[in-house]
């Protein structure tokens, strides 16, 4: 008879587990696996009907991405013979190519203003959390209610005064304006969830700091940030995501210097026809940065989630 | 080291005082206890001198400076901390080098110094492991370490043995004992146990919702109680407390209880009204000839010594006797007490009435 255990799931309970997990995590990748794929089909693979599994795998749909293309005459195109692999590729359809597109800058734009506002949003919010957390603020509660309260809307829902509010400061289509925007939509979360992580982190460090003869922004910097690494981690991916993918303030207040990714991708549609590869391929590359961040920190994500569940 | 002198401090937080002006002096080279319940202000107080808290007012003399207002960097005061506070992203030899590192001290004097300290306290071997996974006996010595390695004008020490189970407490607090006195160092321990405070103080502060209650040494803290909140807190069985009406002259050598005279130290104070005879319990000895007598209505067994807990006309009372002395239950003995030790009380105000006893350790009055 096997001993039973009232902690230790049994084998059978666990297996189930694992399988409705892995089953989980497949039917989720299953759509991110689909654009990645249509990222390498032909228009006509990507189109086609019923969908095509295997396909023949082109690197049409990124050159379509990276670049603007021409029609020219069959003179012009005897005359000149493709030099480079991408070309070759582009003369298929009798075009050649006439310079590069907006999609590296607007990808640029994306990088700039999405890691900038995260940034601004933990080092406001990490320094206003650590603020909360010790020392006796007047009305200290009725501050946090009002720094959460900013996110009972849907921050959408300002949009129009805040549309004109940057028109007259000359903030909109700027990367300046993007970053104080989205830091202004983060930074109420970077507070409460970092409050939180800093007041786990007992008094005693820093009180050791302070009487090993440091000062107390010192023992704030070489003491707690340390251990609220793990908090700070798990916060900036939040707030990376969100400004890594906000589309309705970008479609709204930026169209050229300033515009990011998301608003950009679907305008490439318009451009000669449904170039659903092209779509594909600038998803993919979008996902790319906040997938990197996300698995680099993710040992401190996981412990981020469960921190304070268990002491030790 | 150095001197420290308390003098009429106050801590208020918001409405709620934490310490009721309090003064007292820690003579160099001192183990000094503050003691007292939780909650009584002893953590305030270290903390006030340490300058983790700054008081609401009064001062605070460390080699004549006033420090009271100064920031704790600028004290060279050492603090050990109840839960020892070690910086869990460091390993140890950092953790110890680090008070050294903020002076700005050479990065070879630092090794030096660190290797010293840990060679004083037997943790060379641990050094380069990181404090997680430490055992208490060696985190505490680790805090220890990091405090004496800068060699500071005072330590404070906030109950440090109480994460440490008993078996282990006796062994450090031996080993403190011994630092101290090799360290020629001023030392302010808090604790809330009296038996901890009376093994290893010089001198005793005894604290009690917010104010001192006595200041002394072990022994006048025991036998001289100045309050009966220090009879009763220190020893273990505490004071015996038989409360009595009566009148006590100036100079009166003996009080009535239940019509029997009883001796006590000559008295430097009368009072009147509702008054305490106060006893250690190794002081009331059973005799069939004592006049005052009790019922025998419990015993316990402790090996040497034996409690014996009876029922007087006044009050219960326990007397520690030796354990070959036959007491059973029911029966009806007579107490003797020893004249010299008795401390009478004033139960309204539950001081002490001056005495032949005790007039050299009163501070009030």
């Amino acid at each position: 008879m096997s001993s039973f255990s009232v902690t230790e799931p049994s084998k059978r309970s666990k297996w189930f587990a694992g399988t409705l997990v892995i089953t989980y995590a497949l039917i989720t990748m299953i759509p991110l696996a689909w654009i990645m794929l249509t990222g390498f089909k032909s228009p006509a693979d990507a189109i086609s009907y019923p969908p095509k599994v295997l396909f023949e795998p082109t690197l049409e749909g990124y050159v379509n991405l990276f670049t603007t293309r021409t029609r020219q005459t069959d003179e012009f195109l005897t005359a000149n013979p493709p030099e480079t692999w991408y070309e070759e590729i582009v003369r298929q359809y009798d075009m050649v190519i006439a310079g590069p597109s907006k999609f590296g800058e607007r990808f640029l734009n994306s990088v700039i203003i999405g890691f900038g506002s995260t940034f601004l949003s933990i080092f406001l919010g990490t320094l206003a959390a650590y603020a909360f957390s010790r020392f006796k603020i007047p009305l200290a509660d009725d501050l946090l209610f009002f720094i959460l309260s900013t996110r009972m809307m849907p921050p959408i829902a300002v949009a129009i005064p805040i549309f004109l509010m940057y028109r007259q400061l000359g903030l909109s289509d700027t990367h300046l304006g993007m970053i104080l925007l989205y830091t202004a939509v983060n930074i109420s979360l970077a507070v409460w969830l970092l409050k939180g992580f800093i007041d786990e982190i007992p008094r005693e460090y820093e009180e050791a700091a302070l009487i090993d003869g440091y000062t107390r922004f010192q023992a704030f910097y070489k003491v707690v940030l340390p251990q609220a690494a793990t908090g700070i981690a798990s916060t900036a991916i939040f707030c990376l995501i969100f400004a890594w993918n906000e589309y309705a303030f970008a479609v709204l207040l930026t169209s050229g210097t300033a515009q990011t990714a998301p608003p950009f991708i679907p305008t490439i549609i318009g451009v000669g026809g449904l170039d659903w590869p092209a779509v594909a391929a600038g998803a993919t590359i979008f996902l790319l940065p906040v997938m990197i961040f996300t698995v680099a920190l993710r040992k401190h994500l996981l412990r981020g989630i469960t921190f304070g569940a268990v002491r030790k | 080291m150095a001197q420290i002198i308390i003098k009429n401090i106050r801590k208020e937080f918001g409405d709620f005082t934490a310490v009721k002006e309090s003064s007292f002096t820690i003579e160099d080279g001192e183990f000094f206890m503050l003691l007292g319940p939780s909650g009584c202000g002893k953590t305030t107080t270290l903390r006030m001198i340490a300058g983790l808290e700054l008081p609401t007012s009064g001062e605070i003399y460390l080699d004549g400076e006033e420090i009271s207002q100064k920031p704790p960097s600028q004290r060279d005061i050492a603090f050990v901390f109840q839960m020892f506070a070690l910086y869990p992203h460091m390993n140890v030899y950092k953790n110890l080098s680090y008070p050294l590192v903020s002076q700005g001290m050479a990065r070879r004097d630092v090794r030096a110094k660190v290797d010293e300290v840990a060679g004083i306290l037997g943790i060379e071997g641990i050094l380069k492991k990181p404090v997680g996974g430490l055992s208490g006996g060696d985190r505490q010595r680790v805090a220890l370490g990091r405090a004496i390695v800068r060699d500071p004008k005072a330590f404070m020490m906030d109950e440090p043995l109480g994460a440490l189970d008993a078996e282990f407490r006796e062994r450090m607090s031996e080993e403190l004992r011994a630092l101290h006195d090799r360290m020629n160092a001023t030392t302010v321990y808090v604790t809330h146990d009296q038996l901890e405070a009376m093994q290893m103080g010089d001198k005793i502060v005894v604290m009690n919702n917010a104010v001192v209650e006595q200041f002394g040494t072990p022994q006048e803290i025991y036998d001289k109680p100045a309050t009966m909140f220090v009879a009763d807190f220190i020893g273990s069985p505490s004071m015996n407390f038989l409360g009595f009406d009566g009148k006590v002259a100036e100079g009166a050598q003996s009080v009535e209880l239940n019509g029997q005279t009883l001796g006590v130290p000559q008295q430097r104070q009368g009072a009147d009204g509702k008054l305490v005879f106060g006893v250690r319990p190794e002081h009331v000895k059973l005799t069939d000839s004592g006049g005052y007598r009790g019922e025998v209505i419990a015993t316990e067994y402790l090996g040497t010594t034996q409690i014996i807990t009876l029922e007087t006309a006044n009050g219960e009372i326990k007397a520690r006797v030796p354990a070959g002395q036959v007491a059973t239950v029911g029966e009806t003995v007579g107490l003797g007490f020893d004249a010299r030790t008795i401390t009478l009380f004033e139960q309204a105000s539950g001081q002490a009435l001056r005495s032949e006893l005790n007039h050299e350790v009163l501070t009030h009055g």
